[in-house]
């Protein structure tokens, strides 16, 4: 079995790398420039455009290799600083990570004991389930011009996006847990004559925990799609504005590799959500 | 008068408004201290209700129940329940779910206290070296076992199960059944529980409290169990003298007295505050004075 195992997982493992020679190839021949045309092009107008589309190849999409030379000076060089606008990647992911995790962390806050309230009472579930219903659907984005406004400071205001809609999973999670805890539980605690405090830590929120962390879960992950959306509006700093000034620049291979490393912290942040929640979680 | 440790007084438990008929109804009955009783009924008949009661988890819709001559308004740590599901906490492991209990009675004491405490009932009920085991990684019988040690751990003054070995196969339950029996016998303990086996309550029960069938459900009678405690083993029940009067007369209530008892109070007489004693066990060995043998060898 064990073996069985192991050879499918090699098999999975060999597919994907033939999956991923196969997508290299066929950019690279995609992108090919059209051999020997050396067609004389005036130096400015080159380096305004780049070279390959000022020599007049169809496209200024760079090869497979273009993208691993400039990956391969982002990871030689991460943290450095040439002005407000040539940051490097690795400075531009901290201002992301920092914004989505400050953002979540207030999210979290909120959300928790909030959700517990909304789980624990029927009234203020039902008092609080429309504007829940009508928010949760608002896209993040929406709230950024009232943010802007309210409260004047860009920065401030894509944490304020980020907190907006990673408290919604976190919020519906934690009353669908608290809710949810049996009955027989409560029933233990209450025999027991254990106070509500003690009741709420010691056997409502390790009952709800998984749970919960499913909710924080779908939170982080959505604060990392919607930050770099955020940070394209709001400018700046972070990998969303990286995203946006390179599009300007025109520089497809920065894009590029900005978006694999957007993956990879997604990937990331997800793996670390996953693991604290293998924590908390109880067979029954 | 003098009131039992547990005296249950004119209980009723109905379900939504007025007009509904109650579940039971014009429930009395006492346990006394240091006894074993047991409840006896078809399920729908409120057993599980009249216990929760009792623990004060539920409240009644009218009556009372006065335990030390005070009535109850909620749940208490003088009166441990073992709940029909054992109820453990699966997040905890053996030793927490029973520390869980043993801090919430004296909130006080410092971890080695507790944990001290806590060990020498995991002990009682033989689950040495499972401290540290998780309840999904119990089977059924030690998990049970758990939810007893749990429950003496507080030292409560009456234990009140739900049919605790309803879950069980049938050597588990009996292995327990000895256990319980060892543990309340060394201890003195008061128990309240609830079954619907006939077997279970002979070998346990010093009293057997026969429930009619709900709605509307009441107490028929209740049984003395004349058989004495060190005469019943599990092994051996059914060679005792008394025991087929005992097991005949329980297993003929529930198959027919249960159904059809309004008919029979109809007939003759009924007071729910004073619901007739009967020892069906003394019948056997010594008959009554006026069955004359037939024929009499000397």
């Amino acid at each position: 079995m064990a073996a069985l195992k192991n050879s499918l997982g090699l098999r999975a493992g060999l597919l994907s790398l033939a999956i991923f020679c196969g997508i290299v190839a066929t950019w690279q021949i995609a992108t090919m420039p059209a051999g020997g045309s050396s067609v004389v092009v005036d130096p400015e107008y080159a380096k305004l455009v780049g070279a390959a589309a000022a020599t007049g190849s169809t496209t200024a999409l760079p090869t497979p290799a273009d993208i691993g030379v400039t990956i391969w000076h982002h990871i030689l060089d991460p943290f450095y600083i040439r002005g407000s606008n040539d940051k490097g990647i690795g400075i531009q992911l901290a201002y992301s990570l920092g914004r989505v995790l400050l953002g979540f962390a207030l999210a979290a806050l909120v959300a928790v004991p909030l959700g517990f309230l909304i789980g624990m009472s029927p009234l203020v579930y039902r008092a609080l389930d429309p504007f829940i219903q009508v928010l949760k659907p608002v896209s993040p984005l929406a709230w950024m011009p009232l943010a802007l406004y309210t409260i004047k400071d860009s920065a401030i205001s894509s944490i304020f996006v980020i907190f907006i809609c990673s408290v919604w999973p976190m919020l519906i999670n934690t009353a669908f847990g608290v809710a949810g805890v049996r009955r027989e539980w409560l029933n233990v605690a209450r025999t027991l004559e254990v106070g509500p405090f003690r009741t709420a830590f010691k056997v409502i929120l390790p009952a709800a925990a998984p749970t919960i962390m499913t909710g924080m879960r779908i939170s982080v992950g959505i604060a990392w799609l919607v930050i770099v959306a955020a940070e394209m509006l709001v400018g700046g700093t972070g990998i969303g504005y990286f995203v946006w000034n390179e599009w300007n620049n025109l520089s497809i291979a920065n894009i590029v590799t900005a978006i694999l490393l957007i993956g990879v912290v997604g990937l990331l942040l997800d793996q670390i959500l996953a693991r604290l929640a293998t924590l908390v979680t109880y067979p029954e | 008068m003098e009131r039992p440790l547990i005296s249950v007084e004119g209980l009723a438990r109905r379900f939504g408004d007025l007009s509904q008929p109650a579940v039971f109804e014009d429930i009395w009955f006492g346990v006394e201290r240091g006894e074993f009783c047991c409840l006896i009924g078809h399920s729908g008949c409120g057993k599980t209700t009249i216990l929760n009661v009792l623990a004060g988890l539920d409240s009644p819709s009218e009556g009372a129940v006065i335990v030390d001559n005070r009535e109850i308004d909620g749940p208490s740590l003088d009166r441990a329940v073992i709940f029909q599901g054992h109820a453990l906490l699966p997040w905890l492991t053996v030793m927490g779910n029973i520390a869980f209990a043993v801090s919430s009675r004296w909130p006080g004491w410092d971890r080695a206290k507790v944990r001290e405490h806590a060990r020498r009932f995991i002990d009682l009920v033989g689950l040495k070296g499972a401290e540290g085991k998780r309840p999904a990684q119990l089977s059924g019988g030690m998990k049970q076992r758990v939810g007893i040690a749990r429950a003496l751990s507080i030292q409560p003054k009456m234990l009140l199960m739900d049919e605790p070995f309803s879950a069980l196969d049938a050597l588990t339950r009996g292995m327990l059944q000895d256990e319980v029996l060892r543990i309340c016998a060394d201890t003195d303990q008061t128990v309240f529980m609830i079954t619907h086996d006939v077997d279970e309550a002979i070998l346990l029960a010093d009293r057997i409290v026969l429930m009619t069938n709900g709605p509307g459900a009441r107490i028929a009678e209740i049984v003395i169990n004349t058989m004495p405690r060190n005469e019943r083993h599990r092994n051996d029940l059914h060679k005792h003298p008394q025991y087929y009067a005992i097991r005949n007369h329980l297993v003929e209530f529930l198959v027919n007295r249960s159904r059809a008892f309004d008919a029979e109070i109809a007939e003759h007489g009924y007071d729910p505050r004073r619901p007739k004693t009967v020892k069906p066990g003394l019948a056997a060995v010594n008959p009554p004075a006026e069955v004359v043998p037939l024929r009499q060898t000397h």
